[in-house]
C-alpha cells in the first residue's frame, strides 16, 4: 500500500463525516448523556429549570426495582418474549420448510402473502386487530363460535390480554424470519438431501437430522434478533389495551414511555431504560452461549 | 425431480398446499376484512353474525375521513417525513458505505468494528436524552426533529459495504489514472454500479420511517404535525364505536407501504437476507 498524502485522507474522512456524524450526536452522544441522566433526578422542575437538577445517585434504580409496576411489566415484558420468540420462530420455520418444498404450487403469491404484514404499519394493524377481536362482534370470536367455543373478552380479561398481543405480534413478524430461512435452507446443498435419500431416511428424519442442524447457525442468530426486538414491545399495547386490563400488558418499554413524557420523570424513564439494555444483553448473551453449547454437542 | 414430479397429487403434497393455503388465509385475512370494512355503512359492522362484506358499499367512511379529521394533512406529514429520511439516510449511508469498503484510511476497519458493536444499544436508551437535546436546539415539536435522528443508521452502512466490496478495485484505479478525483469517481462510477443496494436502501428508509410510531409520537406534540401512526393511534383512542371509520384511516395508512412493497418486493427480500448473512 502506497503512502498516503493528507488530501487523500481528508477525502476519505469527508465520505464518512456526515453519517458518523449523525450518528454520534443523535445516537451516541445521547446514550452517555442518558446514563448521566439516569443518576440524577430530572424531573418536570427540571424540565422547566435546569438548575433544579440535582445528582441522585443510585436512587433511580433502588426506585425502579422496588416499584411493583416494574416487576410486573417485567412480568409481563418476559411472557411476552418467553411466549413470543418461540411461537414466531416456529411459524417461520414451519412456512419455510413448506415454501421449500418442491411439493409447493404457487410460490411466488404464497411467499408474498405471508410476507404482507411484516411491511404493515404497526398501529393500523393493531387497530384491526382490536375490532378483530372484539368480544361480540369480533371476527375471531365468531370463527371460535362456530367450532363451539364460547365469547373471550380477549382485551378486556387480564388472562388473555397479553396472549392477544402476542397474536398480533406474531402475525405481524413472522414473515421477516420466513424469508431468512428460506435463504438458508436453500443454501443446503442437495448432495446431503441425496445421500440421506439413498441410505433411506424418510422426510421427517431428513428434516431432523439435515435440515435443522444445518440451519443452527441461522436458527441462533434469528433468536437473538427476534429476542431483541420482542424486548422491546411498546406500540401493540398503547394502541389495543393501553396497558391494562388491570396492568397486564405493561411492557418495560411502556412503562418507560409513561414515566419520560407523560410524567417528565426523564431521569427514572432512562434508569428503566438501561435496566431493559442490561436486561437484553443478558438475555441474549444467555441465549448465545446455550446455542453454542448445543451446536458444541451437535458436531462432537 | 422426477419424484417430485410424479408426486404432484400424492397426499403429501396435497397436505404441503392446503397448509401454505390455510397460512396465507390467516395472513391476509384481517388485510382484507380492513378493505371490507372501510366500505360497509357506518355501524353495519357492529351486527350478529358479524358481516363479511358490505351489503350497500360506500365511500361514506372515506369521505367522512377527509372532512373531519384532517387525514390528508397526516398523510402529507408522514410523506414529508418519510421522503426526508429515506433521501438523507440513502445519501449519507452510501458515501458511508462506500468508504468503509474502498477508501483506506487510518483506523477503518476499527471504526466500523465499533459501529456495529453499537448496534446492541437499543433506541429507547437514547429517547429521553435526546427529546432534551432537541428541546435546547429548539426542534421540539418540528420535523426535523424527527428526520435527524434517522439521517443515517449503522445497518443502512453495512448494507452498502457489504454490495460496495464487489466492486472490482481496477475500475476505480483506472478512473484515478485518468485524473478522476473521489467525488467524481462516486457519483459517476460507483453510484450507478450500486442501483441494487439504493433500491433496497430506499425501500427499507421509506417503509421504516412511514412505520414508525415510537419516536413521532414523543417528539410531535402539536396535533398538526402529526404522522398517520400517531394520527390514527389517537383517532382510535377518540373514535371507538366508528369501526368502519378507523378501518378507512387505516387502509389509508396500510396501502401506500404495502403497494410499494408490491412494486418492489425482490428488492426489498433481497436486502433482508443481505442483512441476514453475517
Amino acid at each position: 500500500m502506497k503512502p498516503q498524502s493528507l488530501a487523500q485522507r481528508l477525502i476519505a474522512w469527508s465520505f464518512v463525516a456526515p453519517a458518523l456524524a449523525v450518528i454520534g450526536l443523535f445516537f451516541l452522544l445521547p446514550v452517555v448523556i442518558g446514563l448521566a441522566l439516569s443518576f440524577s433526578d430530572f424531573d418536570l422542575y427540571a424540565l422547566a429549570d435546569w438548575r433544579n437538577l440535582r445528582w441522585a445517585g443510585v436512587d433511580n434504580y433502588v426506585h425502579v426495582l422496588t416499584l411493583p409496576l416494574f416487576w410486573q411489566a417485567l412480568y409481563n415484558t418476559l411472557f411476552f418474549v418467553a411466549f413470543g420468540v418461540p411461537l414466531s420462530i416456529a411459524l417461520s420455520l414451519g412456512c419455510a420448510v413448506l415454501l421449500q418444498s418442491p411439493l409447493a404450487r404457487f410460490k411466488p403469491f404464497f411467499r408474498t402473502a405471508l410476507f404482507a404484514p411484516v411491511v404493515t404499519t404497526l398501529v393500523a394493524v393493531a387497530i384491526i386487530w382490536r375490532y378483530l377481536l372484539h368480544t361480540r362482534y369480533g371476527l375471531v370470536n365468531a370463527g371460535l363460535g362456530q367450532i363451539g367455543i364460547a365469547p373471550i373478552d380477549w382485551l378486556g380479561d387480564p388472562h388473555w390480554s397479553m396472549p392477544s398481543i402476542i397474536l398480533l405480534a406474531v402475525w405481524k413478524n413472522f414473515g421477516a424470519n420466513m424469508i431468512i430461512f428460506i435463504a438458508a435452507l436453500q443454501a443446503i446443498p442437495d448432495e446431503l438431501y441425496e445421500a440421506a435419500r439413498l441410505d433411506g431416511a424418510r422426510r421427517w428424519a431428513q428434516l431432523r437430522w439435515i435440515t435443522l442442524p444445518m440451519l443452527g447457525p441461522t436458527l441462533l442468530m434469528v433468536s437473538v434478533l427476534t429476542m431483541a426486538g420482542y424486548f422491546q414491545l411498546f406500540a401493540e399495547p398503547y394502541v389495543m389495551t393501553q396497558g391494562g386490563p388491570l396492568q397486564s400488558t405493561v411492557s418495560v418499554l411502556y412503562l418507560m414511555y409513561e414515566e419520560g413524557f407523560r410524567w417528565w420523570n426523564l431521569g427514572q424513564a432512562s434508569a428503566v431504560a438501561f435496566v431493559l439494555f442490561v436486561l437484553m444483553v443478558v438475555a441474549t448473551q444467555g441465549l448465545m452461549r446455550l446455542g453454542r453449547r448445543g451446536e458444541a454437542a451437535a458436531s462432537a | 425431480m422426477s419424484q417430485a414430479k410424479a408426486s404432484r397429487f400424492s397426499p403429501m403434497a396435497i397436505w404441503v398446499n392446503v397448509a401454505l393455503a390455510i397460512a396465507a388465509f390467516f395472513a391476509l385475512a384481517p388485510l382484507l376484512w380492513m378493505i371490507s370494512v372501510s366500505f360497509m355503512q357506518p355501524g353495519e359492522s357492529n351486527a350478529l353474525p358479524p358481516p363479511l362484506w358490505p351489503a350497500r358499499p360506500t365511500l361514506a367512511n372515506y369521505q367522512q375521513l377527509l372532512a373531519q379529521t384532517g387525514i390528508v394533512r397526516y398523510f402529507v406529514n408522514s410523506l414529508v417525513v418519510a421522503t426526508g429520511v429515506t433521501a438523507s439516510s440513502l445519501l449519507f449511508n452510501l458515501m458511508a458505505g462506500y468508504a468503509f469498503a474502498k477508501l483506506k484510511f487510518k483506523g477503518r476497519d476499527k471504526l466500523f468494528q465499533a459501529l456495529l458493536a453499537a448496534l446492541v444499544i437499543p433506541g429507547q436508551v437514547a429517547m429521553m436524552p435526546l427529546f432534551l437535546m432537541l428541546k435546547t436546539m429548539g426542534l421540539v415539536n418540528t420535523w426535523a426533529g424527527v428526520i435527524l435522528p434517522g439521517m443515517a443508521g449503522v445497518f443502512g452502512i453495512y448494507l452498502v459495504r457489504q454490495y460496495a466490496r464487489s466492486l472490482p478495485d481496477a475500475l476505480l484505479e483506472a478512473a484515478r489514472m485518468d485524473g478522476a478525483g473521489e467525488w467524481r469517481i462516486f457519483w459517476m462510477i460507483v453510484l450507478p454500479l450500486l442501483k441494487p443496494v439504493i433500491v433496497t436502501l430506499a425501500v427499507f428508509g421509506f417503509l421504516g420511517s412511514w412505520n414508525d410510531f415510537m419516536w413521532p409520537l414523543i417528539v410531535l406534540t402539536d396535533a398538526d404535525l402529526h404522522t398517520l401512526p400517531v394520527a390514527i393511534a389517537s383517532l382510535s383512542r377518540e373514535h371507538v364505536a366508528d369501526g368502519e371509520l378507523m378501518m378507512a384511516g387505516a387502509v389509508v395508512t396500510v396501502m401506500p407501504v404495502l403497494l410499494l412493497f408490491l412494486a418492489l418486493q425482490k428488492h426489498y427480500m433481497a436486502g433482508l437476507m443481505m442483512g441476514s448473512v453475517k
